[in-house]
């Protein structure tokens, strides 16, 4: 850089455009990409607020999300799906059996509260470090093939962590019941507790479940301490993601992505960049283990069921695969409707229509019952359909249709519609 | 002695000798055009230098060091670059982003963890691969996608992204297929001013003899898996052993 002033003065003055384009926002981020992590802080932030839009006494608290088990859950898959992200959503490889990650960590984390102490910090470290040796190992093998092959080599992995799990590894994964902690626990470092005590995960002494709430007329707004570690974990997670997102590191998986061949045959191997990009996003996978061990204090072995696999997958093209903020849409909307449309009940639905006469209402009723309560994977799925078919760059793209129909200028080309893009020309 | 030293070379796949017993020296700074009617083994004497393919037996070195045995990313990183014969490129990238990856492999090796900052705080990758996009008159296309470009600024983007890479040794299959007269013309002018403007040898495979007698130093014949004969364009031309490899071949159809 110290030599720009030899150069021809059109070649010095494009490297430096080319650097401001890149600068603009804070915290080493780009312009658009800042206001993309302030959003999402600002969401994490008031998330209890916004998720419990509706007063507590009317039809509509059906549909409130606020309550502190469901938002952990929103941000803790938000991360397994970021973190899923890194590896399919820039190197193109489909992992089938990220869920075992999670799994693995979520033992770690238990192990680490049962022994040494009921403190989260070194739960989630444990989950993370096991986790990513883990990913080393099943990456390592996995990604000697490509394409379906490595989808299949992970599933088969997942699934041979799920058996033993289940079964053969009972004395530490406790089969079929799963762990949870006990008042014998060891724990080194804090002692033994009191029979008759219940052993609840702390961050230093706050406790995980402690919670405040602020009641405002009908509305009430609940505030977790849990929730809020977890978020700051996610928001930690997303940062990460965006710098890897732009990084020289992430371009090269991009460039995986692309053309292998040509990747070859410009002296760069493959194979290290596919293994560290597994290997963060099982980390990734270990820490959302850790943090649902912090939270609810057990384990069992169907976390690392290969729907649970599936779901990520889902979540992550559902939300849009290669955009930086697509995953977490996807996670909070599958969480959604798993845990809010499928709550809705026959007599949930009959209240609703009760204002129709009687028989239109049992004809809408019998109609829509299908598609929630137990059906509501119905509803999903024909979700997921119309996304793939209409926003095959998942929800990011849905949102960004509607952007540019209120503002007609697209001169600004984030890497979100980038990504859009490229899937689609992809598909051609 | 020469840059590439090809000594008995065979291959065999099931029942077809591919290549019979291959000779041939590459000499440095020069334009050695390799030529041949169909299936005579120019590719697979290509895919053979590159370690996409493993010769049966012989040996081929380049600077004094065998190449066999290792793998594509290795020998590239030894200084031979190849050029494909439809483009090989980062379609998802941008043609910077296509630029900055040779550059990066040039300087950390096959593998390097970098962050983000360290980019931008050396600039020396950007400033390269800027300066590459100039060379190649594709300054003002670098925001665009690779995949979008026309067929001919592919083949440019791809020969500047190997000459990022100050190899010395160009491997060019058939780099002319398939293109338009103008272009075949244009891509003629880029491999001359590459070739007179930097130390560089040039191996080139090549069905279009316009390119080849524009360009060659030397040329060798293939014609069955073997090497049928070596010499300056102006021999070649008249010989009688190349004319029959030729026309026997057409008079077959």
């Amino acid at each position: 850089m110290t030599d720009q002033t030899q150069q021809a003065p059109g070649a010095a003055a494009q490297p430096r455009r080319a650097q401001t384009a890149n600068t603009g926002g804070a915290l080493g981020l780009r312009k658009k990409d800042f206001a993309i992590f302030l959003l999402v802080i600002a969401l994490t932030l008031f998330a209890p607020f916004l998720l419990n839009p509706f007063p507590g006494n009317s039809a509509m608290a059906q549909f409130n999300a606020g309550y502190p088990d469901l938002m952990q859950r929103f941000v803790i898959f938000g991360i397994f799906a970021i973190g899923f992200n890194i590896l399919f959503g820039l190197t193109g490889y489909l992992s089938f059996g990220h869920a075992a990650f999670l799994g693995v960590g979520s033992y770690a984390g238990i192990w680490s509260m049962k022994l040494l102490t009921l403190n989260v910090i070194p739960s989630i470290i444990a989950s993370m470090v096991v986790a990513g040796l883990f990913a080393l190992l099943v990456g390592y093998i996995s990604l000697r093939r490509s394409g379906i092959y490595f989808s299949i080599l992970t599933l088969a992995f997942a699934m041979m962590s799920f058996a033993l799990a289940y079964s053969v590894l009972t004395p530490i994964t406790g089969g079929e019941t799963g762990m949870q902690l006990q008042y014998f626990d060891a724990r080194i470092l804090d002692g033994a507790l009191e029979p008759g005590q219940t052993p609840r995960a702390s961050l230093f002494g706050l406790d995980m479940a402690a919670s405040e709430t602020l009641r405002f007329g009908a509305w009430s707004f609940t505030f977790n301490v849990g929730y809020y570690l977890a978020g700051f974990m996610m928001l930690i997670a997303f940062y990460l993601s965006i710098r890897i997102f732009n990084s020289p590191f992430g371009m090269m998986l991009r460039a995986v992505k692309s053309n292998q061949n040509r990747l070859n045959y410009t002296g760069i191997s493959p194979k290290p960049y596919t293994l560290a990009a597994f290997v963060i996003s099982g980390m990734y996978a270990g820490l959302a283990g850790g943090l649902l061990v912090a939270m609810d204090t057990q384990v069992g072995a169907e976390r690392m069921f290969w729907t649970a696999s599936g779901e990520v997958v889902l979540m992550t093209i559902l939300g849009g695969a290669g955009t930086l903020i697509g995953p977490i849409l996807g996670a909070g909307f599958i969480k959604y409707f798993e845990n809010i449309v499928s709550t809705i009940n026959k007599s949930t639905l009959e209240g609703w229509f009760s204002f129709l006469p009687d028989t239109a209402s049992d004809i809408v009723v019998t109609l829509i019952y299908p598609f929630v309560g137990k059906g509501w994977h119905l509803t999903l799925g024909l979700l997921f359909m119309a996304v793939v078919i209409f926003l095959p760059g998942g929800l990011v793209q849905g949102t960004q249709k509607i952007a540019t129909v209120f503002r007609r200028d697209k001169k600004a080309e984030p890497v979100e519609s980038a990504a859009a893009e490229q899937r689609k020309s992809a598909e051609d | 002695m020469g840059i590439l030293e090809v000594k008995n070379v065979g291959k065999r796949f099931g029942g077809l000798q591919a290549l019979g017993d291959v000779n041939l020296s590459i000499a440095e700074q020069t334009v050695h055009a390799i030529i041949g009617p169909n299936g005579a083994g120019k590719s697979t004497l290509l895919n053979c230098l590159v370690g996409k393919l493993i010769p049966d037996t012989g040996s081929v070195t380049f600077e004094g060091q065998s190449v066999l045995g290792r793998k594509p990313h290795e020998i590239n990183q030894m200084g031979i670059s190849r050029v494909f014969q439809t483009p090989e490129i980062f379609g998802d990238l941008t043609v910077m982003e296509n630029m900055m990856i040779p550059c990066l492999a040039k300087r950390d090796g096959a593998f390097a963890l970098h962050g983000y900052k360290q980019l931008l705080r050396d600039g020396e990758i950007v400033d390269k691969a800027e300066h590459m996009l100039e060379d190649m008159n594709m300054a003002e296309k670098r925001g665009m996608h690779a995949a979008s470009l026309s067929r001919g600024d592919k083949r440019r983007l791809e020969i500047g992204m190997c000459l990022a890479q100050e190899p010395r040794l160009l491997l060019l299959d058939e780099p002319t297929a398939g293109m338009a007269r103008a272009d075949t013309n244009n891509t003629i002018d880029l491999l001359k001013q590459i070739k007179d403007s930097r130390p560089i040898t040039i191996a080139i495979i090549e069905h279009d003899m316009h390119v080849v007698f524009s360009l060659a130093e030397r040329i060798t014949v293939l014609a069955q898996g073997t090497p049928l004969v070596e010499d300056t364009p102006e021999n070649i031309k008249g010989h009688p052993k190349v004319r029959e490899a030729y026309l026997g071949e057409s008079s077959g159809h």
